[in-house]
């Protein structure tokens, strides 16, 4: 038996079949108790396998083998993103100067804001870089980190961290800022916290959800030439 | 559903061979969205095939999330030692970013539906 663990230790369907169970049974609870913000799927998965990892002292190199092959496919998803913005295309050019300046403000704003703060309270380097591009999508932040000395891991985590954040407290956020507009909303929560908060706009208004997609698209955009800029300017 | 998977990866091909050859900062999966949304314009939209793969891919989003947030495994003790920075750091710049991101499309957008 000791001989079977060890070889498929080295293969890369273990990796591959612990993160495709842990997903659908996380789904599969998340239905259950009703979409709650503690239920998010993406985090019961990534803390059920890391549990896993831990308990059965197996590397994350071991897991990434299999890993992997399900973290190429957020390029592809990456550029899929194109779809759903080719849809809201004529929302988009109505409103493109107030979307562009709106979307601008709240990723300099975000970004600046994470890495002041972090710095300030002592983080290093590693660390305040890792936050600039916290609000975008994984694939881009973790690029954004990888290119300019953070560690893309950390920013992965940075990433998830704000987007669950941003789902708890938007819609309390929006009553307190007066803040009624729901294609104003949309684009907030889309541009602070990338498709967490935008699946949960999606799930209370349509409108939302859509400008919620263009802010997540435009985000990554504006971030990928943003945070290069800031960290260069002002040596984070 | 190969041919639309295709079409995915050459954008994405395509635009990591720009951003590595023009030295840009943009990951080349970004430039590949701006690519596809281009071939998007040109043809007046996406094929039904593509349109099903990409929304196959869009709504299981958070899986691809997963394996690179395991990383946070080798991370654990970097998070215990930074953990006030990364405790305010986050939920203030979230909340800011709502706030601005919000405020200006409201005030800037009102009136008009």
């Amino acid at each position: 038996m000791f001989h079977v663990w060890v070889y498929l230790q080295t293969s890369p369907l273990l990796g591959l079949c612990a993160t495709l169970l842990a997903w659908q049974g996380a789904c599969w609870l998340d239905g259950k108790v009703g979409h709650k913000a503690w239920s998010n799927p993406v985090i019961l998965s990534i803390v059920a396998l890391t549990a896993l990892l831990l308990l059965t002292h197996t590397s994350y190199r071991s897991y990434f083998a299999g890993g992997r092959y399900i973290q190429f496919l957020l390029g592809p998803a990456t550029v899929a993103l194109a779809v759903p913005m080719y849809a809201n295309l004529q929302t988009m050019k109505r409103n493109w100067l107030p979307i562009l300046a709106s979307v601008t403000a709240g990723s300099l704003v975000a970004s600046l804001s994470a890495m002041t703060i972090a710095q300030w309270l002592g983080a290093p380097r590693e660390v305040v870089i890792s936050m600039g591009p916290k609000s975008v999508t994984t694939p881009i932040a973790m690029a954004i980190a990888q290119n300019l000395g953070g560690q893309p891991s950390l920013a992965a985590v940075f990433v998830l961290l704000t987007g669950v954040i941003g789902t708890i407290v938007a819609m309390i956020v929006f009553a307190a800022a007066r803040i009624v507009d729901w294609r104003a909303r949309g684009l907030a929560a889309g541009t602070a916290a990338h498709g967490l908060a935008t699946a949960r706009m999606l799930s209370i208004n349509q409108t939302a959800g859509a400008f919620g997609g263009l802010a997540l698209g435009l985000n990554g955009l504006l971030t990928s030439i943003f945070v290069p800029l800031l960290v260069r300017w002002l040596h984070f | 559903m190969v041919d639309a998977f295709s079409l995915l990866l050459l954008c994405q091909l395509a635009g990591t061979v720009i951003s590595q050859a023009a030295g840009l900062p943009i990951p080349g999966a970004v430039l590949g969205l701006v690519l596809l949304l281009v071939v998007l314009i040109i043809r007046r939209g996406p094929s039904p095939a593509l349109h099903s793969t990409a929304s196959g891919l869009l709504k299981n989003l958070g899986l691809l999330f997963v394996p690179a947030g395991v990383g946070v495994v080798n991370e654990l003790h970097v998070l215990r030692d930074n953990a006030l920075a990364i405790a305010v750091a986050i939920p203030v710049s979230t909340i800011l970013g709502l706030v601005v991101t919000g405020w200006v499309m409201q005030f800037m957008a009102r009136g008009e539906a």
